[in-house]
């Protein structure tokens, strides 16, 4: 297997926690992933119109990319990008006339239909590297951390580019267990955090939010793990905005779920960027010791 | 109109059956001026406008819930896909970007605006 690594924009800028902790990791396990030398943004959402193929274009170019660098696999971080990068790969993969439009249509490019395969790098893990060889890769086991693993909406749904399948997914939990964690089940595990309506619809996406973190909060979880920077922006950035005047919830440390595994690896701490998350996150795990608090 | 919906959606607005299960799980729904199950009813009876001025397809956070859990099989999300384009393809936009707050301009995450505006602007 030959890996590539598809960043995406948001990992290069408000997300460089994302993209900083899960790369060291990857390095820290002994994986070699080429990131990609030429990407462009993947489009964030997959385009649901059955007439329209200009918006998979962007997706499918990124597959083309990871095909002429001579890898078979590529790996991707945020939720978002996972979702479309997969669901075009599948059109391309299963829609011969599609498929066919699109590659006449992309003349510059060499013909594509599938030949890769897009993983989020959670099923990497278990797939490729296996929980097994974490847990004994693990040097700062995070024992006693109870952390409620937020699968959210696009790495589940639709079901064909599910990570984990059914309705009570485990990957996520088995993560955690692997790096000495406690996941922590919690009823809005798979709920929808409100997404892109921050924009539009600034205060039911707050309402969403909200009992996401209740719901966690009732479980009984330390800290919540994510894997998207929306997520991200809604249940942390914004989590000051969305306890206002909702009484009797209490602020809760968010993190990437990378963060938390470089951290388990016994990385430098520097590499998690906890300076992009909420300060509570960065206290949370100095006050447990599993970060020196230099 | 509903063959138009249809025809964009790739789906088939005859086989709702008004179970409501699309409403009951849409993390939206309670912020909705009406449920995207009786926006369904609506589209099927050619009613578009009605569809249009309650701005369903705004809400949606294409989370996909409706896709995975419709009793019918029915991409509930592509079908209000297919009630923004309508719009979106006559250049109507269905935000303004001018009225996002500052501060949301500043913090928010490209992802955000990459999918929003994909969504919702002409």
């Amino acid at each position: 297997m030959k890996l590539a690594y598809y960043p995406g924009c948001t990992l290069k800028t408000k997300a460089q926690n994302l993209d900083r902790s899960a790369m060291a990791a990857l390095e820290a396990l002994g994986v070699e992933a080429l990131e990609l030398p030429r990407w462009n943004c993947c489009g964030a959402v997959f385009s649901l119109a059955d007439d329209d193929l200009i918006h998979h274009l962007a997706p499918v170019r990124n597959l083309i990319r990871t095909m002429e660098s001579g890898c078979d696999t590529l790996v991707t971080l945020c939720s978002q990008c996972y979702n479309t990068l997969a669901r075009a790969n599948l059109l391309m993969r299963e829609d011969a006339e599609k498929r066919d439009t699109i590659n006449r249509f992309m003349t510059e490019e060499p013909d594509y239909a599938g030949e890769i395969e897009v993983q989020h790098y959670l099923s990497f893990l278990r797939d490729s590297v296996g929980w097994e060889k974490l847990r004994a890769a693990v040097e700062v086991p995070l024992e006693g951390l109870k952390v409620a693993p937020f699968y959210g909406c696009t790495l589940l749904r639709p079901n064909e580019v599910a990570i984990d399948g059914g309705p009570s997914p485990r990957l996520f939990d088995e993560f955690l267990a692997a790096l000495g964690a406690e996941p922590t089940r919690f009823s809005a595990a798979t709920e929808c955090c409100g997404s892109y309506q921050c924009l539009i619809h600034a205060d039911a996406e707050s309402e969403r939010a909200a009992e996401v973190l209740a719901s966690a909060e009732r479980a009984a979880a330390d800290a919540l793990a994510l894997s998207c920077p929306l997520c991200e922006y809604n249940l942390g950035t914004r989590q000051g905005a969305v306890l206002e005047g909702r009484e009797g919830l209490a602020p809760l440390p968010t993190y990437y779920f990378s963060q938390l595994l470089a951290l388990a690896l016994g990385l430098d701490p520097e590499l998690c960027r906890f300076d992009l998350n909420q300060p509570p996150a960065l206290q949370l795990v100095q006050e447990r010791d599993f970060v020196s608090s230099s | 109109m509903v063959e138009k919906i249809n025809e964009i959606s790739g789906e088939n607005l005859r086989k709702c059956m008004q179970c409501g299960t699309c409403s009951a799980i849409c993390p939206m729904g309670e912020a909705m001026p009406i449920t995207p199950r009786r926006g369904m009813m609506l589209l099927q009876y050619g009613e578009i406008e009605a569809v249009q001025e309650a701005a369903i397809g705004t809400f949606c956070a294409s989370c996909h819930t409706c896709e995975v859990r419709c009793p019918r099989g029915i991409s509930v999300a592509k079908v209000y896909e297919a009630v923004r384009l309508l719009a979106l393809r006559d250049n109507i936009n269905l935000i303004e970007p001018e009225a996002i707050p500052k501060e949301t301009l500043a913090e928010a995450p490209q992802i955000a605006f990459v999918s929003g505006f994909r969504k919702l602007t002409a």
